[in-house]
């Protein structure tokens, strides 16, 4: 499935590269997207009373106590309060998994647990109570930096997401790199292009009129170009996400955000 | 593509291309660098319907990246040059060329392909096979960006 892992050389020249300003591809300074956006936009998302991903939030919460699985098992029975037991988890996700041996976003953990610790039915990838889930562990990390752990295990996978960024797609024939990194601050017809920041999700979209995923957003993006999406939860978006998280490496995790 | 990837005097068209006018084909033919492309249908292209068709936002609008002041459209794009004018920098083998495939022009371009094919990839199923526009879209669009004069500026 992924190359094998390259040698140590390989994770030197990439710190080297994100080290030295103007040889990685991103050579502006991470931006939230939240920062992008109007100020009536920000003010939905500052406000927690407002910020319509509350109710993801709360819904979250009322998941990981509720005892799932025949042995009736919940979240918090064998972890605990949600806060301390899950701070800073989304900030360093994705991670490689030894077990699964492969890497993980959180969704795909979350599966893993209810599948395995729990030996429930696992939420599907995009089931409502998935994002709520993602919500509630990603409020976890606000204020923190994202960062994930770039490894043996992961810079595959880093070099794979890499390459996704830069590949053109689609009957629109654009990379993910022509917009968010060529453009970014520009209008494109009613939207101000963002660099493309992972740091605020699940986002509620008032486009979409609801929250959703990294792997949605990824996948609206894509079928904008008229590109074929990848799967959500598959290899590719999973080293996609990586690569992003790596790109903004620094950033403070915001979930959940607001956007346009 | 960084910004200063592009030469500023090219996004405003101020660069005329030298070498020969040669017609470009689906086929790849197209060569970088060339600068115009003959009519691809007999059928002189509809200006109403190049507008028409130029403004829907369903079929991957010029107006995503461009502005053209004379259309009352709002949140028009700003990734490309301003349109207004553009007949006066550019003659109808010239404009058709940049909607065929502005590649030909500059191979690192944001502007989509309109009417080729050539390398594209991972393109939904619903659109695999299909250029952008059809031939006489094509005409249909250059017609109406020949009405872009100075004068229709005004
Ligand atoms: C044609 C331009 C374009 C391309 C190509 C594109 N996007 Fe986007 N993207 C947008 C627009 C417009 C938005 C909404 C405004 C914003 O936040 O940038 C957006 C939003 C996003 C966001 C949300 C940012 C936030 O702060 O919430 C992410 C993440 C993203 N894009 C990732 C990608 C990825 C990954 C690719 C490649 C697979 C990609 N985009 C390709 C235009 C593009
Ligand atoms: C039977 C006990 C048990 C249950 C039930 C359980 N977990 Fe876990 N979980 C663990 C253990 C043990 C680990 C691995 C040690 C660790 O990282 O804390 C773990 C790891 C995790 C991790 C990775 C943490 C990290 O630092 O990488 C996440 C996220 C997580 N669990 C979420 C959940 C969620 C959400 C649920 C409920 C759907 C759940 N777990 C249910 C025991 C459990
Ligand atoms: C995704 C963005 C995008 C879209 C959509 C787009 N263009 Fe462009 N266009 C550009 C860019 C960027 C340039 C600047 C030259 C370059 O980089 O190739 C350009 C250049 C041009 C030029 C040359 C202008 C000059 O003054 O030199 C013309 C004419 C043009 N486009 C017409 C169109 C038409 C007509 C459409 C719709 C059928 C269209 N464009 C769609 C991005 C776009």
């Amino acid at each position: 499935m992924m190359p094998a892992p390259r040698p140590l050389m390989r994770l030197a020249a990439w710190l080297c590269a994100l080290a030295l300003p103007g040889l990685a591809t991103a050579q502006d300074a991470p931006r939230s997207g939240y920062s992008y956006m109007e100020p009536e936009t920000q003010a939905l998302q500052d406000d927690d009373f407002l910020n319509p991903g509350f109710f993801l939030v709360d819904q979250g919460l009322a998941l990981w106590q509720q005892p799932m699985g025949p042995e009736g098992q919940s979240c918090a029975g064998c972890h605990g309060a949600v806060e301390t037991a899950m701070r800073g988890v989304a900030a360093r996700y994705p991670a490689f998994d030894p077990a699964a041996d492969r890497l993980m976003n959180l969704e795909l953990r979350i599966q893993a647990e209810m599948a395995g610790r729990m030996q429930a039915t696992p939420f599907d990838y995009s089931a409502p109570e998935m994002l709520a889930l993602t919500a509630v562990i990603s409020l976890q990390s606000r204020g923190l930096e994202m960062r994930p752990e770039i490894n043996d295990e992961t810079l595959p996978y880093l070099d794979m997401g890499r390459e996704i960024y830069e590949t053109r797609r689609g009957q629109l024939n654009l990379a993910c790199l022509h917009c968010h990194d060529d453009h970014a601050g520009e209008r494109l017809r009613g939207d101000v292009i963002s660099q493309g920041q992972i740091n605020a999700f699940p986002i509620y979209r008032l486009l979409w009129s609801e929250a959703g995923s990294r792997h949605r957003m990824f996948e609206w993006c894509m079928q904008s170009v008229r590109a074929e999406p990848f799967a959500r939860g598959s290899d590719e978006f999973v080293a996609l996400e990586l690569y992003l998280a790596q790109r903004g490496a620094g950033l403070a995790m915001e979930a959940p955000g607001v956007r346009r | 593509m960084t910004e200063g990837s592009v030469p500023v005097a090219r996004r405003h068209g101020h660069i005329r291309w030298p070498g020969a006018a040669i017609g470009l084909f689906l086929s790849g033919a197209a060569a970088a660098g060339a600068q115009s492309l003959p009519p691809l249908t007999e059928v002189a292209g509809d200006p109403a319907r190049g507008e028409a068709l130029l403004r829907d936002m369903g079929r991957a609008s010029c107006l995503i990246c461009h502005e053209i002041s004379q259309l009352d459209e709002k949140d028009m794009g700003e990734i490309g040059p301003l349109l207004d004018g553009v007949a006066e920098r550019y003659d109808a083998g010239e404009l058709r060329a940049r909607v065929a495939d502005a590649r030909t022009l500059n191979p690192d371009t944001m502007m989509p392909p309109y009417y080729s094919l050539d390398g594209l990839a991972g393109v939904a199923r619903a659109y695999r096979g299909q250029t952008i526009y059809s031939a006489q879209e094509v005409e249909d669009v250059v017609a109406f960006l020949l009405t872009l004069t100075d004068e229709a500026a005004q």
